[in-house]
C-alpha cells in the first residue's frame, strides 16, 4: 500500500508516559488497589498479610519470567506447569528412591529435565515451523500424561518429602512478631524469585543474546539479515524457560511441602494474564522484567486478596479473566497506536 | 505461515469432482489404526460394544472440534469452548432444579416443556458467549489467543460462582436421553454431532458465508477490498464456534448426569488436535468438516484401542499429545519434501 | 580508465525452469550513482541478491576491481564493501534508533556482554557521518518512513561500504522527504560510495543517477548514460511497448449528467479539497508523485476513508461513501495496487477469486446458487478472455497479466457504474497489457463506465485516458486535456512529454 500520511493519534503527555512505560501504569495500579483493599478491610497491611502475599508471588513469578522470554520473542507457552510439575515429582521420587537428602543437587536435576524438555519445545518450534501455542499445548499435555501414566499418580506428602528440601524453602529473611504476639517471617524464597529476576533482567539488558530476543521479536528476518542466528535464540529462550519451570517445579513442592503429580493444572492461565498484564506483548518484542514483576504482583494482590474483602474465592478466575481481557485491549490499542 | 505450503484446492466449484488428498490420507490412517487395534485385540476390540460406546462419548468432542475448526479458519482460536460448555449444561441444570427440585420425580419427570427450555438456555448461552469472544476478537480487536483464554476464565468463573464449586448432579430423564438413548439404533449424540457436522459442512462448502470466511481466513486485506464484510463474518464465526461448543455441553451433562465447571479440560487440545490433523490450518484458509469427522473416528478409536489394552487416561492424554506433535512433524517433513 | 569498481559478465540464473536473468552485464564505477530500472518480475531483485551472495549464478562472472570473486556469499559481499537497504528495511521497529545503529556491529565483534555506553557512542558516530538528526531514543516504530530510511542509511554507512544497493527506495516517501533522501545520496556519492538505485518507478531517480540500466524479462535492454534517455525513452525501454497509436477519446454527449461529481473531498493528512467529475463512459487519469494522495483518493471513493469531508455526487444524488459496503451498493469497483497481497486469494481457484464480490448475489437466504455461480465465472473467465482451461485451477497457476484480468474481471459481476484501477498493468507483460488496455476501452464505450486510472506509466495514462489529472500533496494541480484523434501519435507523444514535464517541475 502506498504510503499514508495519517496525522498521529493526539494522545495526552501522561497517556504518553504511560504507553511508553506499562511500567507506571502497572505500578500505579498496584498502588490503587493495594489503597482500595486497605481500606476495605485493614488488615491487609498487616505483616503475616504481605508477608503471605510476597511469598505467593514467588512461583508464579519465577514462571512468569520465562513466559515473558517467549512472548518477548513473538511466542507463547502453555507446557510449563505440566513441565515444572514432572521436573519436580521425578526429582523427589528419585531422591525417595535413592534415599538422598539434599539440595542443591536435586534443584541442579530439576532445573536439568526443565531444560531438557525447553528445547523439545524449541525443536518444534524453529526446526518444524509449527505455532507455539499449539507445540506447546501437544508438549505439555504428552508430559503431564506421561508423568501420570508412567511415573505415578499418587500424592508425596510431608511424610515422605525430602526434609533437606523443606528445611531449605523454611528458611526465614525477616521475623516479626504481630500485635496480637503471632510470629510471621518472610520466606527466603522471595530472595531466590528476586537473584532470579534480576539475573533474567540483567540478561536481557546487557548481554547479547537478550538483545537478540528484543531483535527477534522485533521482526524475525530482520534479526537473520543482521546475523543473528534465529534458531540459537529460540533453543536458548525456550530451554531457559524450560530450566526455570523445572526449578519452579521443585521449589513449589519445597515450598508446599506436598508433591502432587496433578498440580499446577490452569496455572499457565494465571502465568500468562501476570505478565500481559505486565505489558508484554503477544506479538512480542516489548515487555520487561519489572514490568512483569508488577504484573504478577498485582495479579497475586488482587485474586489473593479477594478474602479479605469478604468476596467469595470463586470470583478468582473471573478476576484472572478480566484482567486478561482488559490488559490485552490496552497493550493492543498501545501497539496498534504505535504502527498507524 | 507462507502460502506456497498451502496446497491449491481440489473442489471444483458446483460438483464433488476431486478429493483431497489430505483427506484421503485422514481415511487411510482412520483405517490403519482400526487395524492394528483389531490385531492386537482382536476379541475385545471388534465387539460392538466397543463401537457403540464410542458413538456416545465421540459426539461431544467432535463438536467441540468444529468449533475450533471455525475459529481456525480465520487464523484465530477458540480456547473457550470447554468453559462454554461447561456454563451451557450448568445454567440447564440450574434452570431444571430451580425449576423442578434437584432430586425427585419433579425432576426426573420432567415434561417436555420445560426440558426445550432448558435446551434454549444451553443453546442461548453458547451464543451469548461466542458474541462475545465475536465482540472482542472482530471489533475490540484482540489477538483470539488472549480474547479466549480470558473470556474463557469468566466462563469457567461464572460457572464456578453459581455452583461453587461442586457438581450440579440430576437431570430431567428426557435430557438425559439425549446423551444416552438411542434412535433407529443410531445413538443420539451421534445424530446430534452428524446433523451438525452437515450443517457446517454445507454451510463451508455451499454458503455465502462459508465461502467468505475461508476467503477472509486466506487473505484478509484482499477480502476487505474484494468487498466483503470481514469483521462481521469473523464475530458471526465466533458465535457458531460458542453455539456448537454449548451443544457439546448438553451432550456432556446429558451423558453423565451432571455437570461441573472443570468438566472435560483435557478436552481443549484433543478439539485441537483433531482440528490441525483433520487438515485444518491454524494460519488459516483451511479445514473441512470431513477431515475433522475422520481425524475424530481415528483418535477414538486408538484412544478405546489403548484403553482396552489396559492404558490408563493419563497414558492415553500422553498419546495423544504424542500424536499432535507426531503430526506437526509429519506434515512439516511433507512440505519440505514437496 | 580504471577498473569498474563492480562489474558483472554475462550473468545467468534459473529458477525452476525460468530465466531470472539472461546474460546480464552491467559495470558500476566508484563513486557513481547508478539506476537500474524494471518492471516487477524483471529480475531486478535477483540481480540484487546475486551481488550480495545471497542466490548463486548458474553461469558468468563477478568482477570486483577487475578482479573474479568466484564463488560469491554475503560474508564476501561485505567484506568487499556491498551494502543492501532492503524495501523493508528489515529495522527492529521496536528497539532505540542507537541499538539499531549499534547491535550490528556489537554482533560482527562477536561481544557477549553489550556495553551501552559503546552502543551509544558508535551510533552517535554513525549518525555524524551521515550528517543528519536523529533522536537516538526514539523507538524505529515512532518515526516516519523517511526516518527509517535515514537509520537504515545509516546503519550501512557504519560497515564503510563502496557500494550501496538501494531497493525501491523512494517507494513510501513523499515527494519531499525524496529530495531531503537525495541530499544525503549526493552525500554519500562525495565521499566516493557508488550508489546503485533500484526501482520500477524510475521518474524520480532520473536527476539523480548518471548511470542507467533497464532490465526486462531478465536481459538488459537499454543502458548508458543518463542524458541519452528521456522519460518516455525509459518507460517504453522498461514495458516494451510503444504509445498507443489511437488515443481514447470520448465520444459521449456533453450535455449528459455527469456520473460522479467529487466537490472539496478532504482527508486530514491525505486530500486537500479534491474536486472533479467523471462522466460516462469517461476514462480519467491520475498521474502524480508517490505520496501525492493517488492512492489515497481511490480508497476516498472506495469508502475507506469513512470520515471524509465534502460532497461526492452519483448521477447528480449526493452519497455518502462511508464503508466499502455502501461504495459497492453504488456500484463503484475498486482494483487494487497490490495485486498479490490486495487482490487475490492465492492458494484459492480462479473462480473463487472471481465470485468473491458477488456473494450474496449469487446465493438465496446465503446458500450458494452453485450452478449460477459456476456460470458467472466462467462467463467472466470469457468476457476478460482469461487464459485457462477451467476456472477450477489455482489462480497462482496464471501469468500476472491473466491474475489482473481475474480482479478487473470479478467487478463486472456487480456490473459497476464506476471502476478505478490502480496500476491496472504493473507488472504485466506486453502482450497482455495491449488486451487489458482493449477490455477497458470496451468497458467504457460499451457499458458507458466511468474509469478513474491511477498509473505511472505515462504512455498508458495519455494513450488510455480522455484526459489525465494532475495531484500533487493532496490537491488537483492540473489537468491535461486528451489528445484528439486526428493528431495521433504525435499529439500523444507531445501530451505524453508536457506531462512528463509537469511531473519533473513537481519534485
Amino acid at each position: 500500500m502506498s504510503a499514508t500520511l495519517n496525522a498521529p493519534p493526539v494522545r495526552s503527555g501522561i497517556a504518553r508516559t504511560l504507553l511508553r512505560r506499562p511500567e507506571i501504569a502497572v505500578a500505579s495500579l498496584a498502588l490503587v488497589s493495594m489503597l482500595a483493599i486497605g481500606a476495605i478491610n485493614p488488615a491487609f497491611w498487616s505483616a503475616g498479610n504481605l508477608f503471605s502475599l510476597l511469598r505467593a508471588n514467588v512461583i508464579i513469578g519465577i514462571l512468569s519470567l520465562g513466559v515473558m522470554m517467549i512472548m518477548l520473542s513473538g511466542g507463547i507457552d502453555v507446557s510449563f506447569p505440566a513441565f515444572a510439575i514432572a521436573a519436580m515429582y521425578v526429582t523427589i521420587k528419585t531422591m525417595i528412591a535413592w534415599n538422598y537428602d539434599g539440595v542443591v543437587l536435586p534443584f541442579i536435576g530439576a532445573t536439568a529435565i526443565g531444560l531438557l524438555l525447553g528445547l523439545v519445545n524449541a525443536l518444534f518450534v524453529t526446526r518444524l515451523k509449527m505455532i507455539p501455542l499449539i507445540v506447546t499445548l501437544g508438549t505439555g499435555t504428552a508430559v503431564r500424561g506421561f508423568l501420570l501414566g508412567v511415573i505415578g499418580v499418587s500424592t508425596i506428602n510431608i511424610d515422605h518429602m525430602p526434609q533437606a528440601l523443606i528445611g531449605f524453602a523454611r528458611t526465614d529473611l525477616i521475623d516479626v512478631t504481630q500485635a496480637n504476639g503471632q510470629h510471621v517471617g518472610l520466606s527466603a524464597m522471595v530472595l531466590v524469585y528476586l537473584v532470579l529476576a534480576l539475573g533474567v533482567h540483567l540478561m536481557l539488558r546487557h548481554t547479547l543474546i537478550g538483545r537478540s530476543i528484543y531483535a527477534l521479536g522485533g521482526g524475525e528476518e530482520a534479526a537473520r539479515r543482521a546475523g543473528f542466528s534465529v534458531p540459537g535464540t529460540v533453543f536458548f529462550i525456550y530451554g531457559l524457560a524450560g530450566a526455570l519451570a523445572g526449578f519452579t517445579g521443585l521449589l513449589h513442592g519445597s515450598m508446599i511441602w506436598i508433591a502432587n503429580p496433578h498440580d499446577m493444572a490452569g496455572l499457565e492461565l494465571d502465568v500468562i494474564a501476570a505478565v500481559v498484564l505486565g505489558g508484554a506483548s503477544i506479538f512480542g518484542g516489548r515487555g520487561s522484567v519489572l514490568g512483569t514483576m508488577l504484573g504478577v504482583f498485582t495479579l497475586v494482590m488482587l485474586t489473593n486478596s479477594l478474602i479479605i474483602m469478604h468476596i467469595d474465592t470463586t470470583w478468582q478466575r473471573i478476576v484472572t479473566g478480566a484482567i486478561v481481557i482488559v490488559a490485552a485491549a490496552i497493550t493492543s490499542w498501545r501497539d496498534r497506536g504505535r504502527s498507524a | 505461515m507462507s502460502d506456497v505450503t498451502k496446497r491449491p484446492r481440489m473442489w471444483r466449484l458446483g460438483r464433488l469432482g476431486r478429493i483431497d488428498p489430505a483427506l484421503l490420507q485422514m481415511a487411510g490412517l482412520t483405517l490403519l489404526v482400526f487395524v492394528v487395534m483389531a490385531a492386537l485385540n482382536p476379541e475385545k476390540f471388534l465387539r460392538p460394544y466397543v463401537f457403540e460406546s464410542i458413538t456416545y462419548v465421540a459426539p461431544e468432542l467432535g463438536l467441540l472440534s468444529i468449533a475450533m475448526m471455525l475459529a481456525m479458519l480465520t487464523g484465530g482460536i477458540d480456547l473457550s469452548v470447554i468453559g462454554i460448555a461447561n456454563l451451557a449444561g450448568i445454567l440447564a441444570g440450574l434452570y431444571f432444579h430451580a425449576h423442578g427440585g434437584s432430586s425427585g420425580p419433579g425432576l426426573t419427570r420432567m415434561a417436555p416443556g420445560p426440558v426445550a427450555v432448558g435446551i434454549v438456555i444451553a443453546l442461548s448461552t453458547g451464543l451469548v458467549a461466542g458474541a462475545i469472544n465475536g465482540v472482542l476478537i472482530a471489533r475490540v480487536r484482540l489477538t483470539p489467543i488472549l480474547a479466549t483464554i480470558g473470556s474463557g476464565q469468566i466462563f469457567t468463573g461464572i460457572a464456578l460462582v453459581l455452583t461453587g464449586g461442586p457438581a450440579i448432579v440430576g437431570y430431567p430423564r428426557l435430557w438425559g436421553a439425549i446423551g444416552n438413548d438411542s434412535l433407529w439404533g443410531v445413538a443420539i449424540p451421534l445424530l446430534v454431532l452428524l446433523a451438525a457436522a452437515a450443517l457446517i459442512g454445507l454451510m463451508l462448502t455451499r454458503t455465502s458465508f462459508g465461502i467468505a470466511l475461508k476467503l477472509i481466513g486466506t487473505n484478509l486485506r484482499a477480502a476487505r477490498f474484494a468487498g466483503l464484510r470481514t469483521a462481521r463474518t469473523i464475530f458471526l464465526s465466533y458465535v457458531l464456534s460458542g453455539l456448537l461448543a454449548s451443544m457439546a455441553g448438553i451432550l456432556l451433562s446429558a451423558r453423565t448426569n451432571a455437570a461441573k465447571s472443570d468438566y472435560g479440560v483435557s478436552y481443549l487440545l484433543e478439539a485441537v488436535l483433531i482440528a490441525v490433523l483433520g487438515g485444518t490450518n491454524p494460519a488459516g484458509g483451511r479445514g473441512s468438516v470431513p477431515g475433522i469427522v475422520l481425524a475424530l473416528a481415528a483418535l477414538m478409536l486408538l484412544s478405546s484401542g489403548l484403553q482396552l489394552l489396559r492404558f490408563s487416561n493419563f497414558l492415553v492424554d500422553f498419546v495423544w499429545g504424542a500424536f499432535l506433535l507426531l503430526s506437526i512433524a509429519l506434515n512439516a517433513l511433507r512440505n519440505r519434501t514437496r | 580508465m580504471p577498473a569498474p569498481l563492480l562489474e558483472l559478465r554475462d550473468i545467468a540464473k534459473h529458477f525452476a525452469g525460468v530465466k531470472a536473468l539472461d546474460g546480464v552485464s552491467l559495470a558500476i564505477q566508484p563513486g557513481e550513482i547508478h539506476c537500474l530500472a524494471g518492471e516487477n518480475g524483471s529480475g531486478k531483485s535477483t540481480l540484487i541478491k546475486v551481488v550480495s551472495g545471497v542466490n548463486s549464478v548458474d553461469s558468468g562472472e563477478i568482477l570486483i576491481d577487475g578482479e573474479p570473486v568466484g564463488h560469491m556469499t554475503p560474508r564476501l559481499a561485505i567484506a568487499r564493501g556491498v551494502q543492501v537497504i532492503y524495501q523493508d528495511f528489515s529495522l527492529f521497529g521496536n528497539l532505540t534508533v542507537a541499538e539499531n545503529l549499534s547491535i550490528g556491529a556489537e554482533l560482527r565483534e562477536r561481544r557477549r556482554i553489550v556495553s551501552w555506553r559503546r552502543m551509544r557512542a558508535h551510533a552517535e558516530s554513525a549518525v555524524r557521518r551521515l550528517g543528519v538528526q536523529l533522536d537516538l531514543d526514539a523507538t524505529v516504530d515512532s518515526l516516519p518512513t523517511s526516518g527509517r530510511q535515514l537509520v537504515a542509511i545509516a546503519r550501512a554507512l557504519m560497515a564503510d561500504p563502496r557500494l550501496l544497493i538501494m531497493d525501491e527506495p523512494t517507494t513510501a516517501l513523499t515527494g519531499r522527504e525524496v529530495a531531503t533522501l537525495f541530499g544525503v545520496v549526493r552525500d554519500i556519492q562525495a565521499r566516493g560510495i557508488a550508489v546503485l538505485f533500484v526501482s520500477h518507478k524510475m521518474r524520480e531517480m532520473l536527476d539523480i543517477s548518471e548511470r542507467l540500466t533497464v532490465l526486462r524479462s531478465g536481459r538488459v535492454v537499454a543502458a548508458g548514460p543518463i542524458g541519452q534517455f528521456d522519460e518516455p525513452a525509459i518507460t517504453r525501454a522498461m514495458t516494451g511497448s510503444d504509445i498507443a497509436e489511437d488515443p481514447y477519446v470520448w465520444s459521449g454527449d456533453d450535455a449528459a449528467p455527469n456520473l460522479l461529481e467529487v466537490e472539496g473531498l478532504t482527508v486530514p493528512g491525505e486530500l486537500d479539497a479534491v474536486s472533479f467529475s467523471i462522466r460516462p463512459g469517461e476514462i480519467v487519469g491520475v498521474s502524480g508523485l508517490l505520496g501525492s494522495g493517488r492512492t489515497e483518493l481511490a480508497l476516498a471513493l472506495f469508502g475507506m476513508r469513512p470520515t471524509y469531508a465534502g460532497t461526492i455526487r452519483m448521477d447528480g444524488a449526493p452519497v455518502r461513501l462511508d464503508s466499502v459496503q455502501a461504495a459497492i451498493a453504488r456500484r463503484i469497483a475498486y482494483v487494487p495496487e497490490d495485486r498479490l497481497t490486495e487482490g487475490l486469494f492465492l492458494p484459492e481457484t480462479i473462480d473463487r477469486n472471481i465470485i468473491v464480490t458477488a456473494l450474496p448475489r449469487l446465493s438465496r437466504f446465503g446458500v450458494m446458487r452453485m450452478r449460477d455461480a459456476a456460470a458467472a465465472a466462467a462467463r467472466t473467465i470469457r468476457d476478460m478472455a482469461i487464459a485457462t482451461p477451467t476456472g477450477d485451477r489455482p489462480v497462482t497457476q496464471l501469468s500476472g497479466g491473466n491474475q489482473q484480468r481475474v480482479v478487473i474481471g470479478r467487478w463486472l459481476l456487480q456490473d459497476p457504474r464506476l471502476l478505478i484501477l490502480n496500476g491496472p498493468t504493473v507488472g504485466v507483460d506486453v502482450g497482455s497489457k495491449a488486451g487489458i488496455h482493449r477490455a477497458i476501452r470496451a468497458l467504457a464505450r460499451a457499458r458507458g463506465l466511468g474509469v478513474l486510472m491511477i498509473s505511472d506509466d505515462l504512455p498508458e495514462l495519455v494513450g488510455q485516458c480522455s484526459r489525465v489529472l494532475v495531484m500533487h500533496r493532496g490537491r488537483l494541480t492540473a489537468e491535461l486535456p486528451g489528445v484528439p484523434a486526428e493528431h495521433g501519435a504525435a499529439g500523444l507523444r507531445a501530451t505524453e512529454r508536457a506531462l512528463s514535464d509537469r511531473l519533473k517541475a513537481l519534485v
